[in-house]
């Protein structure tokens, strides 16, 4: 019963996806224009001492994953925003349906769109001859990490959704993601950070750890401490994330 | 028939919409110092690639793109709520009440460029604040900054055009990608001569790559091919000019 619920809400906000080109273009085409001129122009910061790799391409790809997971945020949060301000949500918890069904089922949706994304940046790494150093095996664990990245984000988004109802909370969102994104060890290894401070906040951003482990597993191969890092910080942010979702959906519904 | 009553009302309303409302004006101040910060603080060891001589050092090397980035985002910003008012209705009253329609074009202008001096103030502060040295002098200085409110009055004229045509919101991006794309298929982290395969061969023909080592030159204190920036920034401004007058033709033919 409760499978069903949740099989046909995750088919929902697939399809809602699916049918808006705005909602799956951007996430793929933004990291992937980005990562274009950020590997170009920075293609002979390669040649500074105690750079991990000879290609900036590759140390580069890591941040498509991670901010196409940044995009699930917005998706997931504007489209259960649009719910509740729809009038939707209302009428929906005056059916049998769980609450726990429809939010499994809305970031079940997230996280397919997530795999859709890795899969489009596994290609266009392997299409501009990037060597995944930690091979099929490798790509499999990326599969599964962007899995629980995208269920985080996503899970955060609906938070957000819930606790404000507002689309347009949503997207105000967007800049302070970006200063995550970019605060981070996204262009430069955190050792190679020259300045003190902004190499202070790359290591305290949790961001930087989850870039580190996607990077691992395309340029060094199997690092047990940067897949610990990543995995044990999408693992804590999907369930804190997921927790105070619940929260928040127990709330909203008992308020409609 | 008189422009500025129309210039000077427009410039006054969009200004005071833009400094009285946050949600407009912390963006645009913030971003530019948002992409200052993550490229000056977070890059500055690509100052130490082998090849790399520009004499200011990295940070002065970023602010001068972020001073001409912000320069026309701000004109592009300014464009969004040309857009806003044609959905609002408000620009089709405008047009109504108008004795001089191009008066329209130039007071969005003039508030783009207002709008803008006040990002590049703060922008300034927080750069020198964070050590940019400055090898320019006085006339130096004045060039870079002429120099970026000419991409800033291309920005608006772009902008303007695209909502004068579009009349949406929804053509956001049309104004905003194509102004963003540009700007970063300059050389944005290296000089030019560093760069390697497709992305020098694209910003070798870029028009923007000339005003950034310009601009970067002037604020260093020895700018190569002033005329040419100078010429190329004059040009694109005027096309766009071109393009603005026509879109504004445009809306006032779909009434």
């Amino acid at each position: 019963m409760v499978a069903t619920q949740v099989g046909a809400i995750a088919m929902r906000s697939i399809a809602r996806t699916v049918r808006q080109p705005a909602s799956f273009i951007p996430p793929l085409v933004f990291p992937t224009m980005l990562l274009a001129v950020n590997s170009g122009g920075l293609a002979s910061a390669t040649g500074l001492e105690g750079f991990p790799t000879d290609s900036f391409l590759a140390f580069a790809l890591a941040v498509p994953f991670i901010q196409g997971a940044l995009f699930s945020t917005m998706n997931a949060g504007t489209d259960l925003a649009r719910d509740i301000q729809t009038g939707f949500l209302s009428r929906l918890s005056l059916t049998p349906l769980r609450g726990s069904a429809l939010l499994a089922g809305t970031l079940g949706g997230v996280v397919v769109l997530g795999q859709v994304q890795t899969a489009f940046y596994v290609l266009v790494g392997l299409a501009a001859g990037v060597d995944f150093h930690a091979g099929l095996l490798g790509i499999a664990v990326l599969f599964a990490f962007a899995s629980i990245v995208s269920l985080g984000f996503g899970a955060l988004g609906s938070f957000m959704a819930l606790r404000t109802g507002s689309g347009e909370a949503i997207q105000g969102l967007f800049p302070l993601l970006f200063v995550f994104l970019f605060i981070s060890s996204m262009n430069m290894p955190r050792d190679l950070i020259e300045i003190d401070w902004f190499r202070a906040a790359a290591t305290a951003n949790p961001v930087s750890y989850l870039l580190e482990c996607v990077r691992s597993l395309i340029i060094t191969g199997w690092d047990g401490e940067a897949l610990a890092l990543g995995f044990g910080v999408a693992g804590a942010l999907a369930v804190v994330a997921v927790g105070l979702a619940a929260v928040a959906l127990k709330e909203r519904l008992a308020r409609t | 028939m008189r422009i500025w009553p129309v210039a000077s009302g427009v410039a006054w309303r969009t200004l005071k919409n833009v400094f009285t409302n946050p949600s407009l004006l912390v963006p645009s101040i913030i971003f530019p110092l948002f992409f200052f910060t993550a490229f000056a603080g977070g890059l500055s060891r690509v100052a130490q690639v082998p090849g790399f001589d520009f004499p200011s050092g990295y940070t002065a090397f970023q602010f001068v793109f972020v001073l001409l980035q912000s320069a026309a985002l701000g004109g592009v910003f300014t464009g969004f709520g040309i857009a806003r008012d044609f959905e609002s209705g408000f620009a089709r009253r405008l047009l109504l009440a108008s004795p001089n329609r191009s008066g329209i074009v130039l007071g969005y202008a003039l508030a783009a460029a207002g709008r803008w001096l006040v990002t590049a103030l703060v922008l300034t502060v927080v750069a020198l604040v964070a050590g940019m040295q400055v090898g320019g002098g006085a006339v130096d200085l004045v060039g870079l900054y002429t120099l970026a409110l000419l991409l800033n009055v291309s920005g608006i004229l772009w902008a303007g055009g695209v909502a004068m045509r579009l009349r949406t919101m929804q053509a956001g991006p049309v104004m905003q990608m194509p102004v963003f794309l540009t700007l970063f298929f300059a050389p944005v982290y290296v000089p030019l001569d560093l760069l390697e395969g497709w992305i020098e061969v694209v910003a070798t023909a870029n028009p923007v790559t000339r005003l950034l080592e310009t601009g970067r030159g002037l604020l260093a204190g020895s700018p190569p091919h002033v005329l040419l920036a100078y010429g190329l920034a004059a040009g694109l401004a005027a096309a766009f000019l071109a393009w603005a007058m026509r879109g504004l033709r445009s809306a006032e033919a779909a009434g």
